[in-house]
């Protein structure tokens, strides 16, 4: 137990967190900081390539065998079914329309390739080791939530007066959604790093390993201020009970996923991570899903709600609970 | 110098649609048109901005324009029925144009 809140609290000072913090606090302060929107696109392209490439170099180093599968169909299942519980818990505890709900479910489904990362910065600082294949889940965890959204819409009958203008362009939308950058590139280079192995490693390590923490940091920097100025223009929005879903859901998810690692078999640091892919929420390819599929959903709700509650409370404080479940799970 | 009327389309629209609102313009014949990125703004959907967004989903973009008159009616349907579920704005303006027949 002194173990884990020593993590606790060195998570909370690591770097990455604190440059989270400033960014937020510079956002609540209305401080004119900011980071261009190109250089926000390339640091999150460079996290995608490297988390992806890396992935692929460990799949390359551990080989195939049925425990990758069984995980890759676990993060599968809990994308996919995690929407489902979250829109009744949704219905349950707030008053949201039915297509807010919908949305928002389907980011609680998907996953957040930087809380990811956060959580396996941790594990290497805290020299817990992980099953490397864990990224390949994180790609196969992005869309199976939007798919549950879409069920979840034709099944309430939120949509129903677009039912024929939502199937005219079903096709496009898969075909949009298929095609997301951050999809493409992050599975790109996951298959990247298995072809090209250790060698591919050795080569382009020092790009790929060596910058990836002070990237994070100035990606977080940049997260810290959409996340307030997410928050500061979506407070009209989330009511008590919404914010409270923003925390109590991650921690469902988590138990889920750490549940799901429990049977499979894997190690402690493979189910931390599995519950902070269950745990997290989407905020890049589900919400331009959700713009194309449900434009009538608010992202003043489903945005301020992923972004300005559960990316913070998950980055604070969800983590080393994570780690908590990773321990009572793993094997 | 002689000049020909035309008429000029400037679309307002959210980010993660442009590319269905080009193919729009283009199964329309539309031969040329500029996109323009909206650096920020509000309407009655809210507020936006592009700085420092992770995800298109809370960007704009602007699309400008110029069609022929007899061109705008079928173009302005199909783009109504495309965008009317989604946040934006697509106003049209009388032009003049030097080159008629390129538009």
């Amino acid at each position: 137990m002194h173990d884990i809140l020593n993590l606790a609290g060195s998570n909370l000072l690591s770097p990455p967190v604190l440059f989270f913090a400033l960014g937020f606090a510079a956002s609540f302060a209305r401080s004119d900081l900011e980071v261009p929107q190109a250089v926000a696109k390339a640091l999150s392209l460079y996290l995608l390539l490297a988390i992806g490439f890396k992935g692929g170099v460990a799949v390359a180093s551990h080989g195939l065998d049925t425990k990758l599968v069984s995980t890759l169909a676990a993060g599968i299942v809990l994308s996919a079914a995690i929407p489902f519980l979250a829109f009744a818990l949704l219905r349950i505890v707030t008053n949201l329309p039915r297509v807010d709900a919908v949305a928002v479910a389907a980011h609680y489904g998907s996953i957040s390739i930087v809380t990811f990362a956060a959580a396996t910065s941790v594990l290497a600082t805290s020299g817990i080791d992980y099953e490397g294949y864990l990224v390949a889940v994180a790609a196969v965890m992005e869309t199976p939530a939007i798919v549950s959204a879409l069920l979840l819409l034709r099944w309430s009958g939120a949509n129903d007066d677009q039912g024929e203008n939502a199937n005219a362009s079903a096709s496009e939308l898969w075909r949009e959604i298929a095609l997301n950058g951050s999809i493409v590139l992050l599975t790109g280079a996951f298959v990247i790093g298995w072809v090209t192995g250790e060698k591919g490693l050795g080569d382009i390590a020092g790009f790929v390993v060596d910058p990836f923490k002070g990237v994070l940091c100035l990606f977080l920097l940049d997260m810290g201020l959409v996340a307030g100025r997410g928050m500061r223009q979506g407070a009209r929005d989330l009511s008590l009970p919404l914010v409270g879903f923003g925390i109590v859901m991650p921690l469902i998810g988590g138990v889920l996923g750490a549940g799901a690692a429990a049977v499979i078999g894997l190690s402690a640091g493979g189910a931390m991570l599995l519950a902070t892919l269950a745990a997290s929420a989407s905020y890049i390819a589900v919400p331009a899903a959700m713009r194309l599929a449900i434009p009538e959903a608010r992202p003043s709700i489903y945005l301020s709600l992923s972004l300005g509650v559960t990316f913070p409370f998950n980055l604070t404080l969800g983590i080393p609970v994570y780690v908590i479940l990773g321990n009572i799970a793993g094997s | 110098m002689e000049t020909f009327a035309k008429k000029r389309l400037e679309a307002f629209i959210e980010s993660p649609v442009l590319h269905r609102f080009i193919g729009i313009l283009e199964s329309q014949g539309v031969r040329g048109y500029s996109v323009l990125p909206v650096v920020s703004g509000s309407g009655s959907d809210g507020v936006w901005s592009r700085e420092g967004s992770v995800t298109a989903a809370g960007q704009m973009v602007a699309v400008v324009c110029i069609v022929s008159p007899e061109a705008l009616e079928p173009l302005l349907d199909k783009a109504f029925a495309m965008l009317s579920r989604h946040m934006g704005i697509v106003s049209v303006s009388d032009c003049e144009v030097m080159r008629g027949d390129r538009f």
